[in-house]
């Protein structure tokens, strides 16, 4: 049986839809969704309560949600605004006009501090912004009557390498797999030694490989263009410039391994491209480059959009899976593997966008133009998302093997502290790395690099990475659930001024627990920072403790604080 | 496909394994004790209390998820392990509230008497006494999620033996808790019932039977007679309950 999702009939997109209008889901609306997907209801509650953009008290008319991210946010900007229209963070205020809180990383580093609201993404926040975003929200002025360039996001392309500088028709890579086979396509992708951009970097050749050779007779495409890590947003550049290509290496992955039906899977935060992607689709249709015997080369393919509601953890391949199959997204056990078993249990494919941008590149030019780029493990190029403290933050297109040193000096960044490559379950690294390389054998990324300079309090902004970590984990799996809220909490107390020598100890060896016994690859790396900073910047750490000894747990100057200001008071 | 020759290592002991069994299943098998909360055999196994976390020639594995395969060799009652082990137990009890001394489950507890197996004696870190609702809204059933450690047998043996769905999982991270399938979300209006595996099942005290939480004397509960340890222990727990005189 094949099980061909359509969008409209999606629980994710059902309770986007139901809180646009209602802004919120009620009880009510959860058993009446439940009935209308056939589903038990507490699987619509699950859904609701475990994606950050859905709410189950009312939220207002005005929905705004502060990046957090140490690139895109600036949570002073939101205290300010709270301030003006008298709100706290986290409420919605009485008369139901507004209401105001934090969100993760929402790809706009190379914007400064950004926002959503109602969905649609506002960037490059300022003060005097803040001031018109208060009055407009006052005189409750629709959004499609406020300053449309708020809305405008560039690409910001520094940097065109191998990808970037091609100029691509649609359709030319299909055109040229006339006449070609299935296993003749199959090896110019493993000939080009593609390995996937996500970061985890398995081999695409050997994954299409796989699915191809499981039984079953319907296999599926999918494209993870959930690039949640803090620092990223090379996706929504391809997204927005590329999608053509992205949706040619879909169809050349459906051609190669069997599949007749993709889904984009793409992030709640970029809901603002949806119309634009949808009418790619829908050209692509009517050109003959979907849909039924395409090109008239014998086979059929189609893609369909679902749009994720807030969940960084969707982004691991078989969270996602769960995800589309209308269900929270909890990572599965592996094995099996999704080439083997994936959405609803069939052989599937899981690629980055920029792989499959990659791969149809590659059908089209061949896979030697692809390996004269690039190092002896890692070939092609790479794009980095650069942001931070530099002049020039924006896409950088790289072949492998570039160094660190010259990304910032390209980037325009000066007295630089410490980059984190990859995001923050990457790594952090100080200045005796900037030699270092990016490829899969040196430094190896899914493509955020983050630049902090010498002003940089570096411990905030491990702080912000640990918090990030325990917002996120999904809370399945013991060691990652209270793991990582350990790790905050121990953050806290250090960041704070009340840490000892025995606190950082603690942290050491939760931390240790936490990578190497979670479920998934998000427990593995959420104490990167702290593992990483604790190794690379150690005074840091010792600079902020209270004694080199022990302080006890209780404080009881804190604990009395409050009955003192009382009695004060009386 | 089975193989007589097929085998498996445990802390340099020798196995047997048929093929499709996990670690977990030829650990038990071979009456091996790794120390486990999420898994019933029987059930489908979930993975999530990682309590039975081994190490597969170096890498570290579920060992009731991960299929056992030829040649594995595997570290499960070391030192190290077992202190890994005890950690993630005393988070299992700091994130909830658990008050042993009190709480109608004492000696029949698994979560206590793998505490007690592993050493533990403090919960090392702070409490994180969070805020949890109770529901005693059944007539003979007593949902209490402070004690709850998000293992979902209850959530598997609904679905699988049962075959009701009575439970399910809810909400991300630190947050996440038992939710009840019912118009209300109330236990009382589900179609649950009191001789039901998922009303038994329940390895702590969050779900337990009105009228029996006292009927087996403190003294004499499954954990106060036998180890954690014991291989064959869960016809014990399972009927202990209600057939204690037996």
């Amino acid at each position: 049986m094949t099980i061909n999702l359509k969008p409209s009939t999606h629980l994710l997109h059902a309770l986007h839809a139901h809180q646009q209008q209602h802004r919120f889901i009620s009880d009510q609306a959860m058993i009446d969704i439940a009935a209308q997907f056939n589903i038990p209801r507490p699987q619509v509650e699950a859904v609701t309560e475990f994606y950050s953009f859905f709410h189950r008290t009312p939220r207002g008319r005005f929905d705004i949600l502060f990046s957090n991210c140490t690139s895109c946010g600036d949570l002073t900007l939101m205290q300010m605004l709270c301030e003006k229209l008298h709100i706290k963070t986290g409420e919605t205020r009485a008369d139901g006009l507004i209401s105001i809180g934090e969100t993760s990383c929402i790809g706009m580093c190379d914007h400064g501090a950004s926002a959503l609201i109602n969905s649609m993404t506002i960037r490059s926040i300022s003060k005097s912004m803040i001031e018109g975003m208060a009055e407009l929200i006052e005189s409750d002025t629709k959004l499609s009557d406020w300053p449309q360039n708020w809305f405008q996001v560039d690409d910001h392309i520094r940097k065109k390498g191998l990808l970037l500088s091609n100029s691509f028709e649609a359709g030319s890579a299909l055109k040229s797999m006339a006449g070609r086979s299935g296993q003749d396509l199959l090896n110019d992708v493993t000939s080009s030694a593609l390995k996937g951009r996500g970061g985890a970097g398995f081999s695409t050749g050997l994954k299409w490989q796989f699915c191809h050779e499981a039984e079953h007779e319907t296999r599926y495409v999918i494209c993870n263009a959930d690039e949640g890590e803090p620092g990223t947003f090379k996706d929504r550049i391809l997204l927005n410039s590329h999608a053509d290509v992205m949706f040619e290496g879909m169809t050349i992955c459906g051609r190669i391994i069997g599949a007749t039906q993709g889904y984009l899977y793409l992030r709640g935060e970029y809901r603002y491209m949806l119309d634009a992607l949808e009418t790619t689709l829908q050209h692509r249709r009517e050109t003959g480059l979907l849909g039924k015997n395409i090109l008239h080369q014998g086979f059929d393919f189609d893609v369909h959009i679902v749009v994720g509601a807030g969940a960084y953890i969707c982004g691991e391949e078989s969270a996602l899976i769960e995800s589309l199959e209308g269900k929270p997204g909890i990572p599965r056990i592996r094995p099996p593997f999704p080439v083997t078993s994936g959405l609803w249990g069939k052989p599937t494919v899981v690629n980055n966008v920029e792989t499959l941008v990659a791969a149809a590149s590659i059908i089209l030019h061949g896979h030697h133009w692809f390996t004269t780029h690039g190092t002896w493990q890692s070939k092609g190029s790479k794009l980095l998302s650069v942001s931070g403290d530099c002049a020039r933050a924006g896409i950088y297109e790289y072949a492998f093997g570039i160094s660190v040193q010259q990304v910032l000096d390209d980037a325009g960044a000066k007295n630089v502290q410490a980059v984190q490559i990859g995001g923050p379950s990457g790594r952090l690294i100080g200045a005796d790395y900037f030699e270092h390389l990016i490829a899969f054998e040196d430094l190896a990324t899914g493509g955020s690099f983050m630049i902090f300079n010498e002003s940089r309090d570096l411990l905030a902004v491990i702080r912000n990475f640990t918090h990030f970590f325990a917002h996120e984990s999904c809370g399945f799996c013991t060691p990652c659930r209270v793991g990582t809220t350990l790790l905050k909490k121990g953050l806290d107390k250090i960041c704070d001024g009340h840490g000892t020598a025995h606190d950082l100890d603690e942290l050491n060896r939760t931390a240790a627990l936490v990578s190497r016994r979670s479920h998934c690859g998000l427990g593995m790396t959420a104490p990167n920072p702290i593992r990483d900073a604790l190794k690379n910047f150690h005074p840091l750490f010792k600079q902020r403790l209270l004694h080199q000894e022990m302080e006890p747990e209780f404080n009881l100057d804190a604990a009395l604080e409050e009955a003192r200001a009382l009695r004060n008071g009386n | 496909m089975s193989n007589a020759s097929n085998t498996i290592k445990i802390d340099g002991v020798v196995i047997p394994f048929k093929e499709g069994q996990t670690i977990m299943d030829a650990a038990l098998a071979a009456d091996i004790y790794i120390p486990h909360l999420c898994h019933k055999p029987g059930l489908s196994p979930h993975g999530s209390c990682k309590l039975c976390t081994v190490d597969v020639n170096g890498r570290c594995v579920s060992s009731c998820t991960m299929p056992a395969t030829e040649g594995q060799e595997i570290d499960n009652n070391t030192p190290a392990l077992n202190e890994v082990r005890k950690t993630i137990t005393q988070m299992l009890f700091i994130e909830g509230n658990h008050l042993c001394p009190s709480c109608e489950k004492t000696g029949d507890c698994t979560l206590q008497a793998i505490a007690y197996h592993l050493g533990m004696l403090d919960g090392h870190f702070s409490q994180f006494y969070p805020r949890r609702e109770i529901d005693a809204s059944h007539t003979s059933l007593v949902l209490d999620r402070d004690r709850c450690i998000m293992c979902e047998l209850c959530v598997r043996a609904s679905r699988e033996v049962d075959g009701k769905d009575v439970f399910a999982t809810s909400g991300r991270g630190i947050n996440r808790h038992l939710i009840v399938h019912s118009p209300s979300g109330k236990l009382g209006d589900s179609n649950i019932e009191r001789d039901d595996l998922a009303a038994h099942i329940c390895p702590v005290g969050a779900i337990l039977i009105k009228g029996d939480a006292y009927k087996v004397p403190i003294g004499q509960r499954t954990f106060d007679l036998h180890s954690v340890a014991e291989t064959n222990l869960d016809k014990i727990i399972l009927t202990k309950v209600r057939h204690h005189d037996a």
